[in-house]
């Protein structure tokens, strides 16, 4: 299942010249055991870095022209702009989901280009987060289960996965709400666990594509209040956004419109 | 730090491949039935003739596969030849026989059940004369009564083979030749001489005082030394009738029984085919769900790609599933089998038995199955774009 690595570590050899000790993480062997975000070591460095980053789609569109995008550990910030403008094409090449045209995006320390389909996986799985606009709960697993699976790909053992899980829950209030399904659950309540599900693993890097975009008000405000304890506690969190007054209640603001930033 | 996938436990992918089934159950549960049904059917005709077969093999062992019968065949004119008179004693010198002996038909008599029934009506029954080691000799057992003996064998006594008592119906006597004869016994059904069913059997003395039976033997039923049956039997026709071996023939009745039995293999072929074309309905019933699922999961997909889920993971979480879900309907299609398999073995009073290879290889080929039906969605799961698949509704 795992043919190992033809190329033994990339990133040591060609990504990392030594000039930038970069990736100060790269010394820990295992990044979820330890607290990843320790913002003391990290603060200063960045952790996204778009540079000439254009993406145009098959059929012609292009939706980012020349991004250039620095974003350093720690950073709670918003891109904002009208629909269409191109945020979730930049949080797809920054969530390593899909890569640029043009232009380079390093994310971590590491070049996207130089890694490979399964590395970029791995990178996910233990860096990144995601937060999505319409939750992506699986419906038949109560809260703990959407939360624990999460954690399916890290490598991390069953119980594990559980004992995290209950803590991602615990953490953002829905310590009481373990065995609820889906349809048992408010949409802010949904949006909690799935915010849960992408903190279990303690990733530096959260991205949240319009988190607020199918909550009320209310609810809303929670999620925003709760992003912002994570990036209190050391999480880099990146919210895609089309609302000007959130966007203006976070520390940063990256506008953008027809696909750049302005 | 080194960017490598972490590798998803065997316990992961198989609660995996559980979570796709159970949030569909009734899909799962028919998707997986046509492959039931297959396997099923073959485990059911594999374990009935198996079961019949068993069934054979004790019935054998009990009778023995050592009877040989002589007959002298037809004459060239179409009339019941006979055997020399000496053939029984010549035979019985051949080194490895165990024990000879004979019966002989009294040609144009009849029995009747009483004495105004017109002579055409005859029903089908022979009258033999018998030698007293006979009932030995064929393994054949009485229902009641008692066999011939000594004593009964010079009188007006027969005993009567199971179909002729059937058709005579309960009677005292039977009128053969213008007389009364006794009955004094009624056989079973004697597997390795069925002839002997229809036959009212008397004593050789009284045949010949009573009906003027000539004395010739029409049949001879020999037992050999269980090792040396073939070679017996290639002298048995030059030793019954030197002047004529190829007028005489000889042949095994076990053999027989075992070919009557055999002769269900066509139908058992046909049931192998049909199961054969369930398995296959049944793979393209689990592909065709498995399509469907990758279809309706896209975005969990992406969700699963996005949590860092290797293309080849997402592959073999679907490749799971769809083992999962042929190896659902092969074990619950072999259970199947195996209960039908014992039904109809118990109505025939036969052992149940379903090889283990049966079971072995219906799980085998749903594995197979389920792999080949699973690896084509799975593949088509896994080159989703991530971007595509998230987007998906
Ligand atoms: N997969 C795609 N294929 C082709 N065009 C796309 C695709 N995704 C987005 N686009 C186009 O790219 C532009 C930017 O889209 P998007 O990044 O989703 O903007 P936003 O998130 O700001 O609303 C839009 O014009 C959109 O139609
Ligand atoms: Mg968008």
């Amino acid at each position: 299942m795992n043919p190992p690595e033809t190329v033994a570590n990339p990133l040591e050899t060609v990504v990392n010249p030594p000039e930038t000790v970069a990736n100060p993480l790269e010394t820990v062997a295992n990044p979820l055991e330890t607290v990843v975000t320790a913002p003391d070591t990290l603060v200063g460095h960045p952790v996204i870095e778009l540079a000439g980053v254009t993406k145009t789609y098959p059929g012609g569109v292009t939706a980012l022209r020349s991004v250039d995008l620095v974003v350093d550990y720690g950073e709670l910030l918003a891109i904002v702009g009208p629909s269409g403008s191109g945020k979730s094409t930049m949080l797809n090449l920054v969530g390593t989901l899909d890569r640029p045209s043009q232009g380079t995006v390093r994310i971590d320390g590491h070049d996207v280009a130089s890694l490979s389909d399964r590395q970029l996986s791995a990178l996910r799985a233990r860096r990144i987060g995601f937060v999505f606009q319409q939750f992506h709960l699986a419906p038949g697993r109560d809260a703990l289960g959407n939360v624990a699976d999460g954690l399916l790909y890290t490598g991390v053992g069953k119980r594990e996965r559980e004992q995290r899980a209950e803590a991602a829950l615990v953490r953002v209030g829905l310590g009481e709400r373990l065995t609820h399904r889906p349809y048992q659950l408010s949409g802010g309540e949904r949006q909690r666990v799935a915010i849960a599900r992408a903190v279990a693993g303690d990733p530096p890097l959260l991205l949240a594509d319009e988190p607020t975009g199918n909550l009320d008000s209310v609810s809303g405000a929670g999620v925003m209040d709760l992003l912002r304890e994570l990036n209190e506690a050391g999480t880099t969190i990146l919210v895609i956004t089309h609302d000007r007054e959130i966007a203006d209640s976070l520390p940063r603001q990256v506008p953008m419109r027809d696909g750049q930033v302005i | 730090m080194s960017l490598r996938p972490a590798r998803l436990r065997l316990s992961d992918l198989a609660r995996l491949g559980g979570y796709g089934l159970r949030s569909r159950p009734l899909r799962a549960v028919l998707s997986a039935l046509g492959i039931a049904i297959g396997i099923a059917a073959m485990t059911a005709v594999v374990g009935i003739s198996a079961s019949s077969r068993a069934d054979l093999d004790q019935e054998l062992a009990q009778l023995g596969t050592n009877m040989l019968t002589v007959s002298p065949g037809n004459t060239m004119f179409g009339k019941q030849a006979t055997l020399p008179d000496e053939s029984v004693a010549m035979i019985k010198r051949i080194g490895p026989v165990q024990s000879a002996t004979a019966t002989g038909m009294l040609s144009d008599t009849y029995a009747y059940r009483n004495d105004r029934i017109p002579a055409a009506q005859s029903g089908g029954l022979s009258v033999l004369a018998a030698k007293l080691d006979l009932l030995k000799t064929v393994g054949g057992t009485l229902d009641h009564g008692a066999w011939l003996n000594a004593a009964t064998d010079r009188y007006p006594a027969v005993v009567l083979g199971a179909t002729a008592a059937e058709r005579l119906g309960n009677v005292p006597a039977v009128y053969i030749g213008g007389r009364w004869w006794v009955v004094v016994g009624v056989l079973q059904n004697v597997l390795l001489a069925p002839e002997l069913d229809s036959a009212v059997l008397m004593g050789w003395p009284a045949a010949t005082t009573y009906l003027g039976f000539d004395g010739h033997p029409t049949t001879v039923y020999t037992r050999s030394v269980e090792s040396r049956v073939e070679a017996v039997r290639a002298v048995l026709a030059p030793t019954a009738n030197p002047s004529a071996p190829g007028a005489v023939q000889v042949s095994k009745p076990s053999d027989a029984l075992a070919a009557r039995r055999a002769t269900n293999a066509a139908f058992d072929a046909l049931l192998l085919g049909l199961g054969g074309v369930a398995l296959l309905v049944g793979g393209i019933g689990v592909a065709n769900t498995m399509v469907i699922s990758v279809l309706e999961r896209r975005s969990e997909i992406g969700l699963r790609r996005s949590q860092g889920a290797t293309k080849g993971q997402v592959r073999t979480q679907f490749v799971a599933e769809s083992l999962l879900l042929s190896l659902l309907g092969g074990a619950f299609g072999a259970l199947l089998g195996y209960l039908v398999t014992g039904m109809y073995a118990t109505t025939q009073k036969w052992p149940t038995v379903v090889p283990l290879w049966v079971l072995a290889g219906g799980v085998g080929a749903t594995v197979v199955i389920g792999a080949i039906a699973g690896l084509y969605p799975a593949i088509r799961a896994a080159r989703l774009s991530p971007t595509e698949a998230l987007a998906a509704t």
